[in-house]
C-alpha cells in the first residue's frame, strides 16, 4: 500500500512534481496547515506579499517574464477575495496562475464561518476553471489538472480551493499527466492543413498593401514564436504593427516596424491598418482599443486571423481565413511551405508593394509620438526616452502601472526581446506594476527591471515595496509624478470640459522620505538637466530605489483615436483637441 | 453635465435575431450548471428555457438543452465559449425549425371545474397527448407535451375553463432518424 499524506503534503509533493520554484502568498487561518508543511520543502521558496493583490500581481509578473506559471496561496474570506483583481486581470491577459486558496472546514462550509466565502462562486467567471476539493483522494488529481488547465490552451488563471480538515486529512498522492484527454480551447488535436497554409500564402502573394498585426499570443507562444515571426516578416518584406502586450516580439527599432497600434498607437500603424488590403493578425483579439469603430474597421481588407482560442475568432470583427493555432506551430509549418514554392519572394513582390512603403513613410513623416519638449520641466515622454536610451544597451525588464505613463511606455520605450514588458492591458489594473515588478525579479535575479510608474497607481500597491526590500530585490520604481490621474485628467480636458473631478491628488507623501521609511532609496529629479544623472545614479544603486520624477502636470498622451472614430481620424496633438464629436464623448 | 451614457465603443450594426435550441453534454458535478448560466449571464446571452438531467449514470454525464436567441455572431460565440469550458464535453446547436429535429416540451396544468367542464379540457387538449394524472371531483391535474407555442396557446384557452396553476419545463431536443447529435 502507497504511504498516505496529509492534504498538506500532498499540495507541496503536487508542486514539487510541478517543478514549482516559488509561490506567491500570505498566510492566513484556514491555509495554516500548508504554511506548516512548508519547512519540509525546501526546493520551494514562498514570497511573502503584503497584500493578496500583491501576491497575486507578482505571480503575474514572473509567470510573464519566465514563461511558467505562477503560483499563489491565499487563506479563505479576505484572502481569496483580495485576489480576485489579480486573478481577473491574469484572465483578461491569459498569464497562467494557479491559485491554491484555504477554506473553511467542510464541516462548516456555508455556515456563515468566520472567514467563509463562496470562493469558487466568486472566481468561476475570472478563472479558466475552479475546484473545491471535498475528498483529499481527489487533491493530487485536481492539483495536477489545475496546472494543465492554466498552461494549455489559451493560459489563464485557475483556483483550486482546499478546505483546512482536507488539508489534515491523509489520502493517496500520484501524479498525474496529461489528465486532460478533451481538447482545450482546440490546442490539443488542431492539425494545420496545407489547404489552410495555402490559402494563407496566396492571400500573400496578391496582397499589395499587407500589414501584419501581432499581439500577445505571439509573446504567450514562446520565445520561438518570436524568432519565427521575425523570419517571416523579413521573408515578406510587409510592414508590421504590435498591440500593447505583443510588444517586444519583433525588434521595436526595425524599419518595418511602425510602431503599436490602437487608441494611443501611432499615425501610421493605424492609418495602415485603415487602409490595408490585407491584414494578418497573429495572436491578437481585436480588442475594442484596437478597433476603434467597428463598423469602419479596416474597410477594404482581408482578414487573417490566427489564434489558439476559437472563441477568440470572429468575435469582434470576421474574418476571411481562420487558423485556429498555436503561433509557433503556424509559424513554422506556413515558413516552410512558403520557403518551398516563394525562392526570393521579397525582391520580387517588391515592385508590389512599393507604392504601399510610399504611403507609409508619408504617415511616418508626420512623426506622430513628436512632443514639443522643454528646458524647464521634464516632459513624461522625455524622461521615458532618456530612460531607454540609459538602459537599452543592457537586458532590461519593464512593467508598468494604467494610464497615462503606461502609454508613454508603450509609444517611447523599445523592446527587442519576448518577455521583456509586463504590463496589464485587459483589464487595466493600476497598481499592477510593482508586485509585478518583484515577480520579474524573483524570475531575473541580477537583471535591471524598472515599473514606469505613475504617482496614483502606484500608491495603490505601495506597501510591496516593503517585500521588495525583504527579499533584496533591487527593483526601480520610476514614478511620473503630475500629482494627477493623468489619463482621467486628460480625458476630462478634451471630453468633459475641462472639469476635473476629483481627478487631482492632493497631500501625495513625499517619496523619497517614503522610500528611506521602506528602507529602500529615494531619488528626485525635478528638472531635465539633472535627469540623466539620478537616472545613472538609479541604475547603479543594488538595492530597492523609489524614483520620484517630476514632470509637466498638464501633458497629454498623443496621438489618440477618440472612442467611436475609426482609424484614420486620430487626433495628433493639442491643435486638434476641438475636433472631438459630441457623440465621441459619451464612449469610454 | 456630459451625458451618462456610457459605453466601450459605437454599437455596430445589429445583425438578425435568430432562436436556437443548444444542447450541452457536460459531467455531472458541483457547480457545473452554475458555471453553463453564469456565462450566459455574465457575457449578456439569453436564456429563455433550460432543461437538465443526468443522461449517463455510470459516467455522470448531464445533457443540458438551453433555448437562446441572438444574432448569428452571438449563437457562434455561445457555441465557442461554452465548448471552452472544462466539464463539457460537447455542444449541439440547432434552430428552431430545423427539419430532422424533435423538440418536445411537457406541461401539468391544475383546473378547476365540474365533470363538464373537464371534458372540454380534455377535448382541448387532445392532440397534445394528454394524461391524467390526477382526478376529483372538483379539480383535474393534466399533462401535455408539445412545441412551446403550442402550450402558450393552450394555456391561454384554458384560462377560461378554470386553470389556475400550470408548471412547465424546458424543451428537450432529439434527431429523426438512426443519426444522434455529434
Amino acid at each position: 500500500m502507497p504511504k498516505l499524506l496529509s492534504g498538506a503534503e500532498i499540495v507541496f509533493k503536487a508542486l514539487e512534481d510541478q517543478k514549482v520554484e516559488y509561490i506567491f502568498g500570505y498566510p492566513g487561518g484556514a491555509v495554516l496547515p500548508i504554511y506548516d508543511e512548508l519547512k519540509n520543502h525546501k526546493s520551494i521558496k514562498h514570497i511573502l506579499a503584503r497584500h493578496e493583490q500583491g501576491a497575486g500581481h507578482s505571480a503575474e509578473g514572473y509567470a510573464r517574464s519566465s514563461g511558467k506559471p505562477g503560483v499563489l496561496l491565499v487563506t479563505s474570506g479576505p484572502g481569496a477575495t483580495n485576489a480576485v483583481t489579480a486573478l481577473t486581470d491574469a484572465y483578461m491577459d491569459s498569464i497562467p496562475l494557479v491559485c491554491i486558496s484555504g477554506q473553511v472546514p467542510t464541516h462548516l462550509i456555508g455556515t456563515d464561518a468566520f472567514q467563509e466565502c463562496d470562493t469558487t462562486g466568486i472566481t468561476r467567471p475570472c478563472t479558466k476553471h475552479n475546484w473545491l476539493v471535498k475528498d483529499v483522494n481527489d487533491l493530487s488529481r485536481i492539483l495536477h489538472l489545475a496546472f494543465e488547465v492554466a498552461t494549455t490552451g489559451r493560459p489563464g488563471p485557475v483556483l483550486v480551493d482546499i478546505p483546512k480538515d482536507i488539508q489534515f486529512k491523509k489520502g493517496k498522492y500520484k501524479f498525474f499527466k496529461n489528465t486532460l484527454k478533451k481538447k482545450l480551447n482546440g490546442k490539443a488535436t488542431h492539425k494545420i492543413s496545407n489547404s489552410e497554409l495555402d490559402k494563407f500564402i496566396d492571400l500573400i502573394k496578391k496582397s499589395s498593401k499587407p500589414i501584419f498585426y501581432t499581439g500577445g499570443g505571439v509573446i504567450n507562444s514562446g520565445p520561438e514564436a518570436s524568432k519565427y515571426l521575425r523570419e517571416l516578416v523579413s521573408l515578406t518584406g510587409f510592414p508590421i504593427t504590435s498591440t500593447l502586450q505583443g510588444l517586444g516580439a519583433y525588434p521595436g527599432d526595425d524599419p518595418q516596424f511602425l510602431g503599436m497600434l490602437g487608441m494611443h498607437g501611432t499615425y501610421e500603424a493605424n492609418n495602415a491598418m485603415h487602409d490595408c488590403d490585407l491584414m494578418i493578425n497573429i495572436g491578437a483579439r481585436f480588442d475594442d482599443r484596437i478597433t476603434g469603430k467597428v463598423d469602419e474597421f479596416s474597410p477594404g481588407s482581408k482578414k487573417i486571423h490566427v489564434d489558439i482560442d476559437p472563441s477568440s475568432i470572429g468575435k469582434n470583427i470576421k474574418v476571411d481565413l481562420a487558423i485556429v493555432s498555436d503561433v509557433t506551430e503556424l509559424l513554422k509549418s506556413l515558413i516552410k511551405r512558403f520557403k518551398e514554392k516563394n525562392k526570393n519572394f521579397v525582391n520580387s513582390n517588391k515592385q508590389k508593394t512599393s507604392k504601399w512603403w510610399e504611403q507609409i513613410e508619408k504617415w511616418r513623416e508626420k512623426k506622430s509620438l513628436n512632443f514639443i519638449n522643454s528646458e524647464k520641466v521634464i516632459k513624461p515622454q522625455h524622461a521615458v526616452q532618456r530612460l531607454y536610451e540609459l538602459t537599452k544597451n543592457q537586458d532590461t525588464f519593464i512593467t508598468t502601472e494604467v494610464g497615462q505613463h503606461q502609454m508613454w511606455a508603450a509609444q517611447h520605450y523599445k523592446f527587442d526581446k519576448p518577455n521583456r514588458w509586463m504590463t496589464s492591458g485587459g483589464l487595466g489594473t493600476m497598481g499592477y506594476g510593482l508586485p509585478a515588478a518583484i515577480g520579474v525579479q524573483i524570475a531575473n535575479p541580477g537583471k535591471l527591471v524598472i515599473d514606469i510608474a505613475g504617482e496614483a497607481s502606484v500608491l495603490m500597491t505601495m506597501q510591496e515595496m516593503s517585500t521588495a526590500v525583504q527579499y533584496r530585490l533591487p527593483i526601480k520604481i520610476f514614478i511620473l509624478n503630475n500629482e494627477y490621474m493623468g489619463m482621467v485628467r486628460q480625458w476630462q480636458e478634451l471630453l468633459h470640459e475641462k472639469n476635473y473631478s476629483e481627478s487631482y491628488t492632493a497631500a501625495l507623501p513625499d517619496f523619497v522620505k517614503l522610500a528611506e521609511s521602506y528602507g529602500c532609496v529615494g531619488i528626485r529629479a525635478k528638472t531635465p538637466n539633472e535627469l540623466d544623472e539620478k537616472i545613472k545614479e538609479m541604475i547603479n544603486i543594488d538595492k530597492p530605489v523609489i524614483f520620484d520624477c517630476v514632470v509637466d502636470k498638464a501633458e497629454n498622451c498623443f496621438p489618440m483615436i477618440p472612442s467611436g472614430k475609426p482609424h484614420n481620424q486620430m487626433i495628433l496633438g493639442p491643435e486638434e483637441e476641438k475636433e472631438i464629436s459630441d457623440e465621441g464623448k459619451i464612449l469610454v | 453635465m456630459a451625458k451618462s451614457r456610457s459605453a466601450y465603443s459605437v454599437p455596430g450594426k445589429i445583425g438578425k435575431i435568430e432562436r436556437h435550441i443548444i444542447v450541452v453534454w457536460v459531467d455531472n458535478e458541483a457547480g457545473v450548471l452554475a458555471r453553463i448560466a453564469g456565462l450566459f449571464s455574465g457575457r449578456g446571452y439569453n436564456i429563455e428555457s433550460l432543461a437538465v438531467a443526468e443522461v449517463d449514470k455510470k459516467k455522470h454525464i448531464s445533457r443540458i438543452t438551453i433555448v437562446t436567441e441572438g444574432t448569428p455572431q452571438v449563437i457562434e460565440q455561445i457555441n465557442l465559449q461554452l465548448k471552452k469550458l472544462v466539464p463539457v464535453h460537447k455542444v449541439a446547436d440547432f434552430r428552431r425549425g430545423e427539419k430532422d429535429i424533435l423538440f418536445r416540451e411537457l406541461a401539468l396544468f391544475k383546473i378547476l371545474g365540474n365533470s363538464k367542464k373537464i371534458e372540454k379540457v380534455k377535448k382541448i387538449c387532445k392532440k397534445f397527448n394528454p394524461v391524467i394524472l390526477d382526478k376529483s371531483n372538483k379539480s383535474v391535474v393534466i399533462q401535455v407535451t408539445a412545441l412551446r407555442a403550442e402550450i402558450d396557446k393552450l394555456a391561454l384557452d384554458l384560462k377560461s375553463l378554470g386553470l389556475i396553476s400550470t408548471s412547465r419545463t424546458g424543451a428537450v431536443a432529439m434527431t429523426k432518424g438512426p443519426k444522434i447529435f455529434n
